[in-house]
């Protein structure tokens, strides 16, 4: 049943990523003042999306863990927060082509891309530090806790990036069209991207989930043959 | 009223189980002498009495306190590996700042008959690193004693020790034991262990394998129980 | 508050213990110096720029010597297994973490307080000219730096890599706190006072302070005891 709903949204999703890309590609016309390089937003701005609702997602599920200890929302916020990770970078890469394109550098500490390397930085301690814990148990309750302290820093630091930059100005990386608003046919594929996006990220986090419990039980068996 | 009261309790790492279902009592007044192999979940067990772990599953009460409040750690005494002692505190100050933390009425005082009680009287200013190993296992002792604890919990103590403290440790847990306190200790040495207990607990694989009193077989046979209860 | 009571006698043993052997304190200090050499070789010491840069130098300074104080702090109470007796003992594990921190405060002002006047001399800056409020803003960020750390510490105790893991985590987390605390003091290195727009920075400060010591509180415990 499991399997038959991992492949229905795999489906979806390359079905969507596909008929997405040729809407982008080809029928989209180019934006006023950006040229061709614009279309880059339709996977920059998803993969922010995707990456901040993973990052919120596993503060929500650490929190769970703490209060219930039930295994699964320990494998869920680490799976989730591997895929916030990913698209946190893919957000960096296509934010560095974009600003390469319109700047000719390839790095400008614009608040959104600043922000962005400071999440990958919190999450990837996460991870190293889920890594270096052996105990399940511990590793799932020091990973809740280390988890709870990230999400709350990733908001507060997304407030003072602003006000720094307020204070600091520098160039922003943001999309303008003639009209300073987004055109109504690029704001619903962005969205639709999105979801392509989204439905990826799910089918990750399940096959994820999976092999954190096989991982789990292989652990629980390696000690029990030790025992013995 | 029993001293330790242990019901159902589980605990795991992630999913092995290292206690299963480990339901006993203990009398106050009795020595338990909790006897297992390596990796038994002897030291779980202990560590899970003394409120250093939390159990999956089940409840521990220590005189009738659930072994969680704090209630109940300031009437149990530990003893375990490591001596807990600070190495750049002087045998007083080590002494003070446990009764404090215990909150003694007269930690001073305490810490002072203590370190009377262990022959470090003389040596109280001194700093403990620069102790010998057999001081430093007295002031353990101190320490673990001082807060007049109704239960304790000792894991492995006579491992390394010297004769002299042996016989100090012992007769200070036979004049504990005539007080009417509680004691539970884990041990590989069991003729030490044996001849003090009045109960005999053996832990196999995380479960509960014999739990009675301390027989005369037991005494003058040591390895009976683990040949009788021990592997499958 | 017996608490409050707890938290304090922790504390002063930690005090007391590190006084003794100066090890952290020594090894920080020395590293504080060092990196305000550093930076002579990586700008120009007499330059107008410093005046820009003051607070930014600092707090790269306070944060990277008092990183070397912080991962002591659990790490200590590892020898002799007395962390253990410190848990099995009465006092609950957040009166054990804010007796740590406090203990922490201390050394780190300490460093700090050396540093500050070397700091003057080295890069000309005068720094006393708004004494005060930059007392209150180093004592408001260094809390921040200080509860955050222990905490880690606290996670960390029992990992081979903690040496190495520690850095990795703290700095990106206190990055708010950093950001506060540079602006705020390169203002008042340059004499002028917290006005209308800086307050914001102040408040910020504060805020995480706040927030952060909340979450410490709360979930040490957790962390302690498994």
């Amino acid at each position: 049943m499991r399997q038959k709903v991992m492949i229905l949204m795999c489906s979806l999703a390359a079905v969507l990523l596909a008929r997405n890309l040729y809407v982008i590609l080809l029928s989209l016309p180019d934006e006023a003042s950006q040229g061709a390089i614009y279309r880059i937003i339709f996977f920059h701005l998803p993969s922010w999306f995707t990456s901040f609702t993973a990052y919120f997602l596993a503060g929500v599920a650490s929190i769970l863990y703490l209060v219930k200890k039930n295994s699964v929302y320990d494998a869920f916020a680490v799976s989730v927060t591997e895929i916030g990770t990913v698209f946190t970078a893919i957000g960096l890469v296509t934010g560095m082509i974009w600003a390469r394109v319109i700047w000719g550098v390839w790095w400008t500490w614009d608040p959104r891309l600043t922000w962005a390397f400071i999440c990958w930085l919190i999450y990837v301690g996460y991870l190293m530090l889920r890594r270096a814990i052996e105990d399940p148990s511990a590793r799932a309750l020091n990973a809740a806790v280390l988890n709870i302290f990230s999400f709350t820093t990733v908001i507060i630091t997304y407030k003072a990036i602003d006000w720094w930059r307020t204070q600091h100005p520098g160039p922003v990386l943001s999309f303008r069209t003639g009209g300073g608003r987004i055109e109504s046919g690029m704001e619903s594929m962005i969205l639709w991207n999105w979801l392509a996006l989204m439905l990826l990220s799910a089918v990750l986090v399940m096959i994820r989930m999976r092999q954190e419990q096989a991982r789990r039980e292989v652990d629980a068996l390696r000690r029990e043959v030790h025992a013995l | 009223m029993s001293a330790i009261s242990v019901q159902g309790v589980w605990k795991y790492f992630g999913d092995f189980p290292a206690l299963r279902d480990i339901t006993f009592d203990v009398e106050p007044g009795a020595c338990l002498a909790l006897l297992g192999r390596n990796g038994a979940g002897k030291t779980t067990l202990l560590r899970v009495l003394a409120g250093l772990l939390r159990p999956a599953r089940g409840t521990i009460a220590i005189l009738g306190e659930d072994a969680r409040r704090r209630e109940a750690q300031r009437r149990i005494g530990i003893l375990g590996h490591g001596i807990a002692i600070y190495d750049e505190l002087t045998a007083y100050e080590n002494l003070h700042l446990f009764g404090q933390l215990y909150g003694l009425r007269d930690p001073r005082g305490t810490a002072i008959e203590w370190l009377e009680k262990t022959g470090l009287d003389r040596v109280r200013n001194g700093l403990v690193r620069e102790f010998s190993r057999g001081m430093r296992q007295r002031l353990a002792v101190a320490r673990a004693f001082l807060h007049d604890p109704a239960v304790l919990l000792l894991d492995e103590p006579f491992t390394a020790l010297d004769d002299r403290a042996i016989g100090t440790l012992q007769s200070l847990l036979r004049e504990a034991l005539a007080g009417g306190r509680t004691i539970i200790t884990s041990t590989h040495q069991l003729r030490e262990a044996l001849d003090l207990a009045t109960h005999v607990a053996l832990i196999n694989r995380g479960r509960l394998a014999y739990h009675g009193e301390r027989t005369d077989e037991m005494l003058a046979d040591p390895g009976w129980i683990y040949r009788n209860y021990g592997e499958a | 508050m017996r608490f409050l009571r707890q938290s304090l006698t922790i504390a002063a043993k930690d005090l007391r213990a590190e006084v003794r052997t100066k090890e952290a304190i020594n090894a920080s200090v020395s590293f504080a110096l060092v990196i305000l050499l550093l930076f002579s070789f990586a700008f120009d010491p007499s330059g107008d720029q410093i005046k820009e840069m003051s607070g930014g130098l600092l707090w790269l300074d306070f944060a990277f010597a008092g990183v070397l104080i912080l991962n002591r702090s659990f790490a200590r109470e590892l020898t002799n297994d007395c962390l253990d007796a410190l848990l099995a003992s009465p006092v609950p594990g957040a009166a054990l973490f804010l007796g740590k921190c406090l203990a922490n405060l201390v050394l780190l002002l300490a460093v700090e307080l050396i540093s500050l006047p070397v700091f003057g001399v080295f890069y000309n800056v005068h720094w006393a000219t708004q004494f005060w409020p930059l007392m209150l803003v180093v004592v408001l960020a260094t809390w921040g730096l200080t509860v955050v750390g222990t905490m880690f510490s606290a996670m960390t105790v029992n990992l081979r890599l903690r040496e190495l893991m520690l850095p990795t985590l703290i700095y990106p987390m206190i990055i708010p706190a950093l950001m506060a605390a540079m602006q705020l003091t390169t203002v008042l290195l340059a004499g002028q006072p917290i006005g209308g727009a800086d307050m914001l920075w102040l408040r910020l400060l504060v805020g995480f302070d706040i927030i952060f010591t909340a979450l410490a509180l709360t979930l040490v415990e957790t962390v302690l005891i498994g």
